[in-house]
């Protein structure tokens, strides 16, 4: 067997070599991350009925544009860097909580970082449970945080039957449009093959938890889940 | 082996089934595909689509511009206008469907052909009905056809939708929205209570004194707990619905003097939407493959039980468990147009699998969702799974399930009319 997580996070290594990112790539422990998170407390809320307090409730976080809730009054500091287009993942996150003030210069968050990678992974794992974001696919940044499930090899190396793909993805354009398009729900053409099983499976095993997609992934078999990965994968309209 | 009579026979009939496919391989096989909504456009164009030009698709809708039921309710309630909901069939004719903008007005299953309002007859191998629904004659008491500009229904989108707009928009202040709910089953079950959502986020704006009455037939309703939360919440004091239990399905209303009465109690009101009791869209009644109100259908490929030649999609079918809904149409027309393109090319026929998911939004970034898989057993299609959204969800959860139904309203359209 080989771990999902391990390969998610070989593949954000070898992409986020430049950033030397690889703490996050582990792959964090929710239950450490619940324990780290005591020590943002005191100013964010996170989860059900979660508000604004010192600092912006975390629900959401991940795949949102930095400052952008309008009735939180951010610090100019992360106002500009919010202008300038800074969008929460994982390595974002990790590289803000090592060091705040060294990402954003005037900001308010009085916090002087977490100097463990580990602390930092089990941190972005626990709070990626709280953003239930369907623009979270492809299988990559931000959603492989946290995914801890095991995938069996021969299942990743099945041959899927386009045919068979093309007749199943009626069930998928009624929401994601063949054509690509996005508009709240992601385009899931052209990914590679290996991408959209890992997705596909992570939501039959209910590690991805958005509730259509479980129940939708979940009546699918692996052969059914490979023949709609080679349909997509090729797909051109 | 003398020949004899009996022989003679059998050998002429072996003949003359033989020759038949020929005669039919002289033109392409023909499907006609009556009515351009969720189902009906969908299996035209999956037909023609997956077909590459085998089969001659033919689609009759009487509308030129076709308005989605799904989404008019934002429309009432100031968060889309009339043109986001319009969709002409420009798509489906490049993607090589015959479009023919005429009523099917009669089916004749032996000679297999329909005639038309403008007096066409097409000939077909495949009938693929997906009509929709009308409503039951008689079903409110005071209510006809007759009074659906005094009391609109709403229900079959477009001019009717503008019209309930237009008189929400006229109430007086401080007035009362009455709404008459139809009894189960209806086209888009949370429908109506998605609408007294919107119709309260409108006069919440724009009329905040004025009150919502909701005469309803049922003891329950789709996502009940959820919008009773909404209700609550955003709207609080300002809905009263009226269930079974308190007499909501003893109501006939009067067009001229604008009074609903509920349960012997009349009430003066400024607009009145009655959604009356629904059937199957006339022509599966005119082409005899319905049963009581809807077309009972085999749940493997949509064929009627009448006819195998004859197919029904979407609300006038009765299939099991699924909801009348557009999203439910579109799932049972690629089934169905797996089949009708099997049954004509032999291309293959894989298994049927169906799904739906609703959407409704209660107020601003406040959406809601139920949804559920379903399986074709010998009987019916069956439910395997399914979800609904929760009581208390955060505001983020809420606003992220809203932009979903957005990006659903954008596949599904492509999806139908390409």
């Amino acid at each position: 067997m080989v771990r999902v997580k391990q390969i998610l996070g070989a593949a954000l290594v070898a992409g986020l070599a430049t950033l030397g990112g690889a703490a996050f790539a582990q792959g964090g422990n929710v239950d450490a991350g619940a324990k780290v998170f005591k020590k943002c407390k005191g100013c964010h809320q996170v989860g059900k009925g979660a508000e604004h307090r010192i600092g912006p409730h975390l629900n959401g976080l991940f795949g949102r544009k930095a400052a952008t809730y309008e009735e939180f009054n951010y610090s100019k500091g992360f106002q500009r860097i919010g202008g300038g287009g800074l969008v929460w993942h994982a390595e974002s996150l990790d590289a803000f909580l090592e060091n705040p003030r060294a990402m954003v210069s005037r900001t308010r968050m009085s916090f002087p970082g977490l100097e463990k990678a580990e602390d930092r992974a089990n941190l972005i794992a626990y709070l990626r449970q709280f953003s239930d974001n369907p623009a979270d696919i492809p299988e990559a940044d931000p959603t492989a945080q946290g995914v801890d499930h095991d995938l069996d090899p021969a299942i990743l190396a099945l041959k899927g039957d386009p045919e068979y793909g093309q007749y199943l993805s009626g069930e998928c354009t009624t929401c994601h449009q063949s054509a690509g398009g996005d508009d709240g729900i992601p385009s899931i053409v052209l990914w590679p093959e290996e991408d959209f099983v890992l997705a596909m499976h992570a939501y039959k095993s209910k590690h991805r938890i958005h509730p259509v997609m479980q129940m939708i992934a979940g009546r699918l078999g692996d052969e059914e889940i490979a023949a709609l990965a080679a349909y997509f994968a090729t797909l051109e309209e | 082996m003398t020949l004899n009579r009996r022989t003679f026979l059998g050998a002429a009939a072996a003949a003359a089934s033989l020759s038949a496919p020929m005669v039919r391989a002289m033109g392409k096989p023909r499907v006609v595909v009556v009515g351009g909504g969720a189902g009906g456009a969908t299996a035209a164009r999956y037909i023609a689509k997956d077909s590459k030009g085998a089969i001659d698709v033919t689609l009759i809708e009487p509308t030129r511009k076709y308005y989605t039921c799904f989404f008019s309710n934002l429309y009432l309630g100031g968060f889309k206008d009339i043109e986001d909901i319009g969709h002409t069939y420009g798509g489906l004719a490049a993607g090589g469907v015959n479009v023919v903008h005429d009523w099917a007005v009669g089916v004749d299953r032996d000679a297999k052909t329909v005639s038309l309002a403008g007096g066409a007859t097409l000939p077909y191998d495949k009938l693929i009905l997906s009509p929709g629904i009308d409503f039951v004659d008689g079903a409110v008491e005071g209510w006809d056809l007759s009074a659906q500009n005094a009391m609109p229904h709403a229900y079959k989108a477009g001019s009717q939708s503008e019209l309930l707009k237009a008189q929400l928009q006229a109430m007086p202040e401080g007035g009362v929205f009455a709404m008459v709910a139809p009894p189960n089953p209806f086209r888009c079950p949370p429908g109506p209570y998605e609408r007294v959502s919107m119709v309260a986020h409108f006069l919440k704006q724009n009329n905040p004194t004025a009150k919502i009455i909701v005469a309803d037939p049922k003891p329950k309703f789709s996502k009940m707990a959820l919008f009773q939360e909404g209700w609550a919440n955003h709207y609080e004091g300002m809905v009263d619905w009226i269930g079974d239990d308190f007499g909501g399905g003893n109501v006939s209303v009067d067009p001229n003097a604008m009074t609903v009465t509920i349960d012997g109690e009349e009430t003066k009101v400024d607009v009145c939407n009655v959604i009356p009791a629904m059937k199957a869209g006339r022509i599966a009644e005119l082409a005899g493959v319905t049963d009581g109100n809807w077309a009972p259908v085999n749940a493997a490929d949509m064929s009627t039980k009448a006819d195998g030649d004859v197919y029904v999609l979407g609300d006038a079918s009765a299939q099991g468990d699924m909801p009348k809904s557009g999203f439910s149409a579109n799932s049972q027309a690629k089934v169905c147009a797996n089949a009708v393109r099997g049954a004509l090319t032999g291309s293959k026929v894989f298994p049927a699998k169906f799904s739906n998911t609703c959407w409704s939004l209660i107020a601003p970034d406040d959406g809601v969702k139920v949804g559920a898989t379903y399986e074709a057993t010998a009987d019916k299609i069956a439910k395997v799974d399914g979800f609904i959204s929760q009581t208390g969800e955060t505001a983020d959860v809420r606003k992220t399930t809203y932009m979903e139904s957005e990006g659903w309203y954008s596949g599904i359209t492509a999806d139908m009319l390409g």
